[in-house]
């Protein structure tokens, strides 16, 4: 869509005025500075999924869009948690970091943070084998999607 | 060098170029510059209304009736808010409006400044497309962007904030003669191969049946629609929006459908075998409960330049993305090099099946009433101005009886707020409709309780002698409201008595026009030969009407079209 002040407004305010769901969405400029690439997560029948890529191409803003699930493509989303680590849970948390490949990125005497990129059901794995309450804190990106191979979104 | 234009003259110059001939506004601080250049030129008309909304209804009764973009003007804040109800009502129906409204200050925006409110984001839902002008050197293009926006595709009003500043700063002038814009690309792809589906589809057809719209009007497209259901000897019924874009003196026009259609044009809609909608969007008011309407197999053929108005309520077997003149000439042409022909025999007998359901004679009312039947007005109205005159009405039964009563031949001749349902619609509208159509002879058909909703109108009227016909279909209480009361709340009149209500006579002549009262149905036809006779006057007719008279047939609610209650 145009990088333009608004357009990310016009896109959140069609999904809340037609009732549809937005599960994620994750935006930010191109390598061309005057469009913005977003990527939103929402579910629905396929007739609703019909009416919300109509309705999203009637946005004056929004330039292009792809379906992502209606064919191969890859999706990552970004994930940093803040997870108390004393005592034993260190090396317990530090183990767990490396079998999901995440990196630890910040450290004190208390505490991991740890960044972890993924599919959004990676990321929900990672958190579901950590103790609830060990768990500080969460911020996720929501995904971001590329077409695989020879599929180009592009204007 | 080139001289340098304020804001405030480019916005002018804008519109100038555009050959807008009248806008209508309301004064107030944020636009002050843009009235002082009105004031200095006579090319842009400006009509002074007495409430924002009346000056978008104005705009928009201005564009539905001339095919060209009404233009309104507001001022910042309550200007705008004001202005909200009669931009939606332009949305809801499609019509292209360009909204110019002042902003404070660029500095003063998010400050909580006087008079602001978050224009670009009241009005995000209701337009087709706003633009917050924050640069001056852009004011030209977004102008044009505006124009090109509103008219082409599906169309719709599209506002342009001004911030107060913009209008005071300077620039080089030129107006762009083309817009093109990256992400809106209102022509469409080659859709031929859907066209001949849908002619083979159309020469089979047994029981087939012509279901037309709004999208017919704004098309122009009147001309194709009739020549083909003429060649194909098919019926058609016209949405509340699309009366006029087939002739309804045609022996081939069943009538309106949808809540308050006709039986037979209800029945045929639900018993085809072949649907051809055209420029219609399958209303919620139009097919009733979309389960019972799907329990009928049918074939549907759906033209529409809007692909999310197509299979949003119902599934179509042939949709066509297109304009709808493009599409109907591609299948007269079609149609007539076929060498398949259709089945004249069963569409014989569909004829003989839908004149049965017309012996129905589903609108008949009492013509011997002592008191005044509001569609006997309506009736008396279509003869004495010889079923020629520009028609605007309100929202409620009266809209109802007008849309039944007055047979339409022309487009653009029946102005009223379908989608929205805007009460207060009707006197303003007309005002714009008269201002496209000097010569034409325009009569706003109302109740007693819309007309209350811009009654201040009429100053405007006297101020630009708008020899405007009020029709008031006074029955006393908000009919529309009353009806389903009874139907289906137990006679529990709440709230929909219209108590205390002025003398509309002494109220119309204290504007300075002319007030009539009738009350008796004898002197119905010899009140409106009179009132018409004053070509130079704005004439208020107050009709007394029955009190307790309903509309029908009538789809209720969650119920389907063959279940119509009918009188
Ligand atoms: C009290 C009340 C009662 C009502 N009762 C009824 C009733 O009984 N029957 C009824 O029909 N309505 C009724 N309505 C109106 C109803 O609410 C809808 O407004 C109306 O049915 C919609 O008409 P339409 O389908 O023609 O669509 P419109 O709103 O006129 O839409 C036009 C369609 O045409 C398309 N279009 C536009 N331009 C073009 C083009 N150039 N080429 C191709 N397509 C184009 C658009 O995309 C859109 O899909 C009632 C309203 C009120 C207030
Ligand atoms: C602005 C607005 N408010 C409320 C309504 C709901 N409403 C629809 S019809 C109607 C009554 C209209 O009464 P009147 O103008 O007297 O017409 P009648 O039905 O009696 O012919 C009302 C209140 C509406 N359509 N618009
Ligand atoms: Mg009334």
């Amino acid at each position: 869509m145009e990088n333009e002040a608004g357009a990310l407004s016009r896109v959140a305010g069609l999904f809340s005025a037609r009732g549809y769901n937005i599960e994620s969405l994750s935006v930010a400029p191109t390598e061309d500075p005057t469009l913005s690439r977003m990527t939103l997560v929402t579910v629905g029948s396929d007739e609703v999924i019909e009416q919300i890529t109509k309705q999203l191409n009637k946005l004056i803003e929004v330039v292009k869009i792809v379906d992502l699930s209606e064919g191969d493509h890859i999706e990552r989303e970004l994930m940093l948690v803040k997870i108390r680590a004393i005592g034993g849970d260190r090396e317990e948390v530090k183990r767990l970091a490396d079998i999901f490949r995440g990196n630890i990125i910040d450290v004190t005497d208390k505490s991991y943070t740890i960044e972890l990129t993924g599919t959004s059901s990676k990321l929900d794995a990672f958190l579901d084998a950590i103790e609830r309450n060990m768990i500080l804190e969460t911020i996720r990106t929501g995904a971001s999607g590329l077409g695989r191979g020879e599929r180009i979104l592009k204007v | 060098m080139s001289v340098e234009l304020t804001g405030a003259e480019i916005t002018v110059r804008c519109l100038q170029e555009e050959g807008v001939d009248y806008i209508f506004g309301y004064p107030g601080g944020a636009v002050l510059f843009i009235y002082d250049e009105l004031f200095k030129q006579d090319k842009v008309k400006h009509i002074l209304v007495r409430h924002e909304q009346a000056a978008l209804h104005a705009a928009d009764g201005y564009a539905r009736s001339s095919h060209k973009v009404g233009v309104a003007l507001v001022t910042s804040g309550p200007g705008v808010t004001n202005a909200v109800t009669g931009i939606a009502t332009a949305y809801m129906d499609s019509i292209p409006l360009v909204i110019i409204s002042g902003q404070v200050p660029t500095a003063a925006i998010g400050q909580d400044a006087f008079q602001e409110v978050d224009t670009v984001g009241i009005t995000r839902p209701c337009v087709k497309h706003n633009f917050l002008v924050k640069d001056i050197t852009e004011l030209a293009s977004t102008i044009k962007k505006a124009f090109y926006i509103a008219s082409t595709g599906r169309p719709g009003p599209v506002l342009v904030d001004i911030p107060k500043d913009i209008t005071q700063q300077k620039t080089v002038f030129s107006y762009p003669n083309s817009v093109s814009m990256r992400s809106y690309h209102p022509e469409v792809d080659d859709n031929s191969r859907q066209v001949k589906k849908a002619a083979q589809l159309i020469l089979g057809a047994k029981r087939p049946m012509v279901y037309t719209g709004g999208g017919v009007i704004l098309d122009n497209a009147s001309e194709e629609l009739t020549k083909l259901v003429r060649y194909l000897n098919f019926p058609c019924t016209n949405t509340l929006m699309g009366l006029g874009g087939f002739p309804a003196t045609d022996k081939r026009f069943v009538g309106m459908l949808g809540m308050h259609g006709t039986y037979e044009a209800n029945m045929a809609m639900q018993y085809c075998d072949v649907l051809i909608a055209v420029g219609a969007r399958f209303d919620d008011r139009v097919i009733g409960n979309p389960k019972h309407f799907y329990s009928e197999e049918r074939k549907i053929i759906h033209i529409d330049i809007d692909p999310s108005s197509i299979s949003k309520r119902v599934k179509v077997d042939v949709p066509i993305v297109g304009r709808v003149s493009q599409v109907l000439n591609e299948l007269i042409t079609l149609i007539k090099a076929s060498k398949e022909e259709t089945d004249a025999h069963a569409i014989k007998e569909w004829w003989k099946q839908i004149d049965l359901w017309r012996e129905r004679d589903c609108l008949r009312y009492d013509r011997a009433s002592a008191v005044i039947k509001p569609q006997m007005v309506v009736e008396k109205l279509y003869t004495v101005t010889k079923g020629d005159a520009f028609v605007t009405s309100d929202v409620g039964q009266h809209q109802m009886w007008a849309a039944q009563f007055y047979s339409f031949d022309k487009p653009r001749r029946w102005i009223n707020s379908g989608g929205l349902g805007t009460m207060g619609f009707g006197l303003p509208s007309a005002m714009g409709v008269q201002m496209a159509n000097p010569n034409g002879v325009v009569a706003c058909i109302t109740g007693e309780a819309s007309i209350q909703m811009c009654i201040q109108e009429l100053s405007t009227c006297k101020q630009y002698q708008l020899p405007i016909k009020i029709i008031n279909l006074n029955n006393r209480y908000m009919g529309m409201v009353r009806q389903w009361q009874e139907f289906f709340h137990g006679n529990r009149y709440s709230e929909s008595y219209m108590d205390a209500l002025p003398d509309f006579v002494k109220l119309a002549e204290s504007y300075g026009h002319v007030g009539m009262k009738i009350e008796k149905p004898e002197d119905v036809e010899g009140a409106l030969k009179e009132a018409f006779k004053l070509k130079k006057r704005l004439v208020f007719m107050d009709f007394i009407t029955d009190q307790t008279e309903n509309v029908f047939p009538m789809v209720p609610g969650g119920k389907g079209l063959s279940e119509m209650i009918l009188v």
